[in-house]
C-alpha cells in the first residue's frame, strides 16, 4: 500500500477546485544511485483516478516524466458540501493508494 | 439450435451495451505512446486526424525552468466538450508525460509538475468535440531533471 494522498479541495460557486499531492519516488529508470553506481529501476505512477460520489471525474495516465511526489490540480462542476471525492493511484509495480475527503 | 439463437441475441445486446458506454469510461492507458521515444510516434499512436493550433488553449509553463526536475505546467481551455488533455515534452527520452481523460463533469483546467531533461518544446494536445487542438511553448532548462 502506497502512502496516503494529501487532498485539498474547496467549492467555489458550482466548481470544485482540487489539489492533490501524492508522495511517491517516481523513478524514471534513468537515475544512477550515487553511492552504489547502479541504475535505479523504474518506479512510477501510471494511473490516477478521481471520483466524485463514486463517479469518475477524470483519469490521469502518467509516464516517467511526472515529477517526484506528484502534484496535480483539477476542477469539476456539480460538487456540494457533504459530497465525497476519492483519489487513487496505481504504479507500474501494481502498488496502489486510495484517499477520500468530504467537501465542506 | 434454439439455445444458440438465444446466445446470439444475448451477445448482440451485450455488444450494443458496451458500445453505448461513452468513450471516456473505457479509458485504458495508452502504453505504446508512453514508451515511444520521439514525439512524432507519440502523436501517431495517440491521435487520429489533423491537429490544429488553437489560441483557445492556455499553456502555462515557465520560460526558463531553473530546475528541470520540477516544472509546473497548467493547461486550460475555453474549448467545449473536452475529452482529453495531453502533455508532450519533445526532447524528453519518453516525450509523453501525461494524458488526462476528462468526463463531461470536468472543467478543462489541469495542473501537474513534470520533469524536463533539457530545454525543449512543451506541447499540449486537447481533444474536444472529437477534434484535436494544440498549443506549445519553448522552455529553457538550466539544470536537467532526468537521471543523476
Amino acid at each position: 500500500m502506497g502512502k496516503p494522498i494529501k487532498i485539498k479541495a474547496k467549492i467555489k460557486g458550482d466548481v470544485a477546485e482540487v489539489k492533490a499531492l501524492m508522495p511517491h519516488p517516481m523513478e524514471s529508470g534513468a537515475r544512477v544511485d550515487a553511492d552504489t553506481g547502479e541504475t535505479v529501476p523504474k518506479l512510477y505512477i501510471e494511473e490516477v483516478v478521481c471520483k466524485h460520489n463514486g463517479n469518475v471525474v477524470n483519469t490521469a495516465f502518467w509516464g516517467t516524466g511526472v515529477s517526484k511526489n506528484p502534484y496535480m490540480a483539477f476542477k469539476f462542476k456539480g460538487a456540494k458540501p457533504g459530497d465525497t471525492l476519492e483519489i487513487s493511484w496505481r504504479d507500474n509495480t501494481g502498488d496502489t493508494s486510495v484517499s477520500e475527503i468530504t467537501f465542506k | 439450435m434454439k439455445l444458440q439463437r438465444r446466445a446470439l441475441i444475448r451477445s448482440l445486446f451485450t455488444a450494443a451495451a458496451v458500445m453505448a458506454v461513452p468513450r471516456w469510461l473505457l479509458a485504458s492507458r495508452p502504453d505504446a505512446a508512453f514508451d515511444a521515444d520521439n514525439s512524432a510516434s507519440v502523436v501517431d499512436d495517440l491521435f487520429e486526424g489533423p491537429i490544429t493550433e488553437s489560441d483557445q488553449i492556455t499553456l502555462k509553463v515557465p520560460d526558463i525552468a531553473e530546475n528541470g526536475a520540477v516544472v509546473p505546467v497548467t493547461v486550460s481551455t475555453g474549448l467545449t466538450d473536452v475529452e482529453s488533455i495531453s502533455v508532450i515534452v519533445e526532447n524528453n527520452p519518453t516525450p509523453l508525460v501525461a494524458m488526462f481523460e476528462l468526463s463531461p463533469q470536468s472543467v478543462p483546467d489541469i495542473s501537474v509538475r513534470i520533469k524536463m531533461g533539457e530545454s525543449s518544446k512543451v506541447q499540449t494536445v486537447v481533444k474536444a468535440g472529437g477534434k484535436l487542438y494544440s498549443a506549445s511553448k519553448e522552455v529553457k532548462v538550466t539544470i536537467g531533471g532526468c537521471g543523476g
